[in-house]
């Protein structure tokens, strides 16, 4: 066999087009299409009394302009609700375009069709809507409060109120030696993709073919949504993610009102018709994530040993719910993170507030829940004098009680049960990478020198890789050359490569005889889509059993030509040869013509499957009943459950006494996601990762202010960070691998953002001694807090 | 109210080109819609995070607050215009895949040419420059960690070379010494 390439760090095989100038994002695609720009509303909630177009109509270059009214069929309806729940009993989606009544800003209200860009900005700008100004319900809290509400039929602004129990935890917090209380916040931030949102669609009447390219995490879902909502035949639509420029969760929200409009819009004037999202649009009207509000109950013995854990929080997903509970339930699961909580009880509601829709962005409440959890392990050490790591091994769940079923419910519907995972190894390593141990000095010596440094840490564990399924399908075509597809989509994480590398490995060929496409419903048409840190799990397990399904077609063809036991035969370098016999070989590429049947010849190759080209048995049919002409595969991949990675970071933050200035002075990262593909893509997503998490602790908020307008609304002044704020990053990994899939792979697209709030509170706060509960945190901030102290 | 339509002819990565546009057409949208090279990405339209940086007369330039009647009669390099005739990369280019400096690689082309423009400046910039010299550009995938690293290769390769890093790169095929004869015949081949 050809030597694995898994865990091999191989250079990524996407790089030289994109290096080059030459990929493929959306709004390349086509400069003769028409483009739209979609009128959206300046107030967070109010009553549209009219839409005036007559100024617009005169604008040179104008197609066209919609307006609710003017849509047809199922378009007229809300939005699909995505993910029903039972708890999610207010399910309110949005109309695509707004209906009467604008619930944020940036809701879109009218369509307009352009020769260009230039000119559908002329004509919105020509548009007077008459809006009656309604109350704007902002921040949880008020959403809780409902003095006002955001739906009329949801007076208390509750889309879903759920709990979850394991043992009984105020029983266990009344009886025990120790209790703490704390309240916990983290502020709202976003996805923020460097590539803006975009769809282009063009109808072939001849054809009679959509063809849909869209920045989606979900090409084939959104292919689905526009075909049941726009009536056509599933198979007159094709949807491809080209190149995307950045996910982060944003764009698996689907179908956006833009993905079903533009499709509709180039039916109807059978033209092309292309969306571009600009910068300030993609703040007020892709959605954001993070907003919680916690209230924690904890009850501890002496060691630091949780007793009884009780959380109830309020969650604010926005105007609308399009995604369901998966955020919230998420938190309320994955806030035990790596500890074994045997008494617990979460209680979170859902609210709604006049403001962007929350649906996931990189860690999908997993940050929420770490910060919560964590900080609660930091108050617990504080409280009884104990060293930080301590509390939390002593809490950690062994490695000899994997698998470890707490007796939830995961965000898949799922048992709540972790797979695998050593987490007091990566504790030990964690303090050793950073010398946890020998801070302390570090401390008092910089104290002694009139600075103040500080450490924290903070722990989790990731639930990826969830179901339903994906697939893969390996086809080797008469060249040699592998063909591999699969439905799910890429935004940066080197799927070309990683899943090149399993079939290569898998199959015994070299690398550059692959070719990986994904994200096209032509070549794939089953998938769910990338997010989750699903995309490795998922689709490189399901090429991983496809590739093998070829691999046993190709040595069955090859014992028959050879007469050898397909337990003889191995294949190297694309060649299949007899075990100890080197210099009888068959090419995968041969082996594939003589897989298909032929009646015409095309050239010498061919020629060898033609009808007359060898003794065939006359009484038996050229494909046997059980086969199919073709060196191809597909196959699925179906996990029971997630599988869980897991990881710790802890970071050195170093406080300017006079401006309360913060700066990352180190930040180590212990990575655990079991079997490790390829080491280069895995440290470049905790990279990128941590780059996030950074910016969610220090930097990035969306700072609405009472009326619900976004005050922040561009990168000017949301403030993502530079190279500048990013520090370097020193990685260790562990590899635990998963027991429940081929390749023991678990996710790694979204840890590294996960633990950045929790680790960077707790560095500050060793610090300065100020306590910290609220995140992100900026300079400002801190020093009122001091000066509070 | 129809646009009125201004001769615009530049130099786009060697080559003259002429396009008609109207005075508020960006030198981005130029040069992605009407001249179809969409290496430069657009990611802000306020000039903030970099990606459409693009090389004026030699100077690293936001194509997106550039109208393109501004640049007329003036050279611009773009992403398209560094590798050699033959396909080498250009060093920054071949650093930023040997690094992994790219993920989705949107914001990639800015950075190149960003780097570019950096390095004319700076050749041996130390780590704390190479920070400064990158911070104009946002990356939302690599945490710069890697772009780091590749500037700091590029400036190795470019000065091993001898190669003015706002040039297009030396194809393999030619010895060291032919290399800088060899620039105008890369550009014509590649125009």
């Amino acid at each position: 066999m050809t030597t694995s390439m898994i865990g091999e760090r191989v250079q990524r095989r996407e790089d030289d087009r994109l290096l080059r100038g030459l990929g493929n994002y959306t709004d390349d695609i086509a400069h003769d299409a028409y483009e739209v720009a979609v009128v959206r509303s300046p107030h967070a909630h109010a009553r549209v009394k009219d839409v005036d177009v007559t100024d617009a109509l005169d604008v040179d270059g104008l197609v066209a302009i919609y307006t609710h009214e003017d849509l047809t069929g199922r378009l007229q309806e809300r939005g699909p609700l995505l993910i029903p729940h039972p708890s999610l009993t207010a399910p309110v989606t949005q109309h695509m375009l707004a209906k009467d009544v604008v619930s944020h800003v940036g809701q879109a209200i009218a369509l307009v069709v352009a020769t260009d860009r230039y000119a559908a900005e002329d004509a919105m700008e020509r548009i007077r809507v008459d809006y009656e100004v309604l109350h704007a319900v902002v921040g949880p809290r008020n959403a809780a409060a409902a003095e006002h509400a955001v739906h009329p039929d949801v007076p208390d602004n509750v889309a879903a109120h759920m709990v979850q129990t394991i043992g009984d935890a105020e029983q266990a917090i009344e009886a025990a030696p120790h209790r703490l209380h704390l309240e916990l916040e983290i502020e709202r931030s976003a996805s923020t993709p460097m590539e803006t949102r975009g769809v282009y669609a063009r109808w072939d009447e001849r054809d009679r073919n959509l063809r849909v390219y869209t920045s989606t995490q979900a090409p084939t879902s959104v292919r689905a949504a526009i075909a049941s909502i726009l009536e056509l035949p599933l198979q007159q639509v094709d949807v491809i993610a080209p190149d995307v420029g950045g996910g982060f969760g944003v764009k698996i929200m689907h179908p956006w009102p833009e993905e079903l409009l533009v499709p509709w819009a180039a039916l109807k004037l059978d033209h092309p018709v292309k969306f571009t999202e600009d910068r300030r649009e993609h703040f007020i009207s892709a959605n954001h994530e993070r907003e919680q509000v916690h209230t924690v109950d904890v009850g501890f013995d002496d060691d630091g040993r949780i007793l009884g854990l009780s959380v109830d929080f309020l969650h604010d997903h926005g105007a609308f719910i399009p995604y369901g509970l998966i955020v919230p339930i998420i938190t309320s699961t994955q806030l035990l993170g790596p500890y074994a909580i045997e008494a617990y009880r979460v209680e979170f509601r859902s609210l709604f507030t006049n403001t962007v829709p929350v649906t996931p962005y990189r860690g999908a409440g997993r940050p929420q829940g770490c910060f919560v959890m964590e900080r609660t392990m930091d108050a617990i050490a504080s409280e009884l004098g104990l060293d930080r790591t301590e509390v939390r091994l002593g809490n950690m769940i062994r490695p000899e009680q994997m698998p470890y079923e707490f007796g939830l419910m995961f965000q898949d519907g799922r048992d709540y049960t972790y797979d695998s995972g050593d987490f007091p190894a990566s504790l030990a390593k964690l303090k050793e990478l950073m010398d946890w141990d020998g801070f302390a000095q570090v401390r008092e010596e910089a104290r002694a020198e009139g600075r103040m440094v500080g450490i924290g840490m903070a722990a989790y564990v990731e639930g990826t890789g969830v179901g339903p399924y994906e697939g893969g399908h390996v086809l080797i075509e008469p060249s040699g050359k592998v063909q591999v597809a699969t439905g799910l989509s890429s935004q940066g994480q080197g799927h070309q490569t990683a899943f090149a590398q399993i079939a290569a490995s898998e199959l015994g060929v070299r690398i550059e005889d692959v070719e990986v496409v994904t994200g096209d419903t032509r070549r794939f048409q089953y998938a769910v889509g990338t997010f989750a840190s699903r995309a490795a799990v998922m689709s490189g397990n399901a090429i991983a059993l496809a590739t093998r399904k070829v691999r046993d077609k190709a040595l069955k063809i090859a014992s028959e030509a050879l007469e050898v036991s397909p337990q003889d035969l191995e294949i190297v370098d694309g060649q299949v040869r007899v075990v100890g016999s080197p210099d009888v070989t068959l090419s995968l590429g041969v082996i594939s013509t003589m897989s298909n049947p032929l009646r015409y010849a095309f050239d010498e190759q061919a020629a060898i499957a033609t009808q007359f080209a060898q003794p065939a048995d006359p009484d038996r049919p050229p494909v046997a009943d059980d086969e199919e002409p073709g060196l191809e595969g597909t196959d699925y991949y179906s996990p029971v459950r997630s599988t869980f990675a897991n990881g710790m970071h802890a970071v050195v933050v170093e406080v300017d006494p006079e401006t309360s200035d913060i700066r990352i002075l180190r930040y180590g990262v212990v990575h655990d996601c079991g079997t490790l593909i390829n080491p280069i893509i895995v440290e470049g997503q905790v990279h990128g990762g941590v780059a996030q998490g950074v910016g969610g602790a220090l930097y990035e908020r969306m700072a609405y202010d009472e009326h619900g307008q976004l005050q922040n609304a561009s990168f000017m002044d949301f403030l993502m960070p530079y190279a500048t704020e990013v520090p370097s990053i020193e990685i260790d990994h562990l590899e635990t691998p998963s027991p429940l899939n081929p390749l023991g792979i678990k996710g790694a697209g979204e840890a590294g953002v996960i633990p950045g709030a929790a680790a960077i509170a707790a560095a500050i706060e060793d610090a300065t001694g100020i306590t910290i509960t609220r995140m992100p945190i900026s300079p400002s901030d801190l020093h009122h807090l001091r000066q509070e102290s | 109210m129809s646009d009125e339509l201004h001769e615009v002819t530049l130099v786009v990565n060697g080559r003259p080109m002429t396009a008609r546009v109207p005075a508020r057409r960006l030198l981005s949208d130029a040069l992605r819609h009407d001249l179809e090279l969409t290496g430069t990405h657009v990611g802000c339209e306020h000039g903030v995070c970099g990606a459409c940086t693009v090389l004026v007369d030699g100077r690293p330039t936001r194509s997106c607050l550039t109208f393109a009647v501004m640049v007329d009669g003036q050279e611009v390099t773009t992403v398209e215009g560094l590798a050699a005739a033959d396909g080498t990369l250009h060093p920054v280019q071949q650093a930023f895949h040997d690094c992994h400096g790219l993920q989705c690689g949107f914001c990639t082309p800015g950075f190149v040419m960003s780097v570019c423009g950096f390095l004319a400046d700076n050749p041996d910039p130390s780590d704390d420059e190479v920070t400064e010299g990158i911070s104009g550009n946002l990356c939302r995938c690599t945490g710069y960690q890697n772009i780091r690293a590749a500037v700091k290769q590029a400036a190795g390769t470019l000065a091993e070379q001898g190669l003015d890093p706002r040039q297009r790169a030396r194809s393999a095929s030619l010895a060291p010494e032919q290399g800088a004869v060899a620039q105008d015949d890369d550009q014509e081949a590649a125009s």
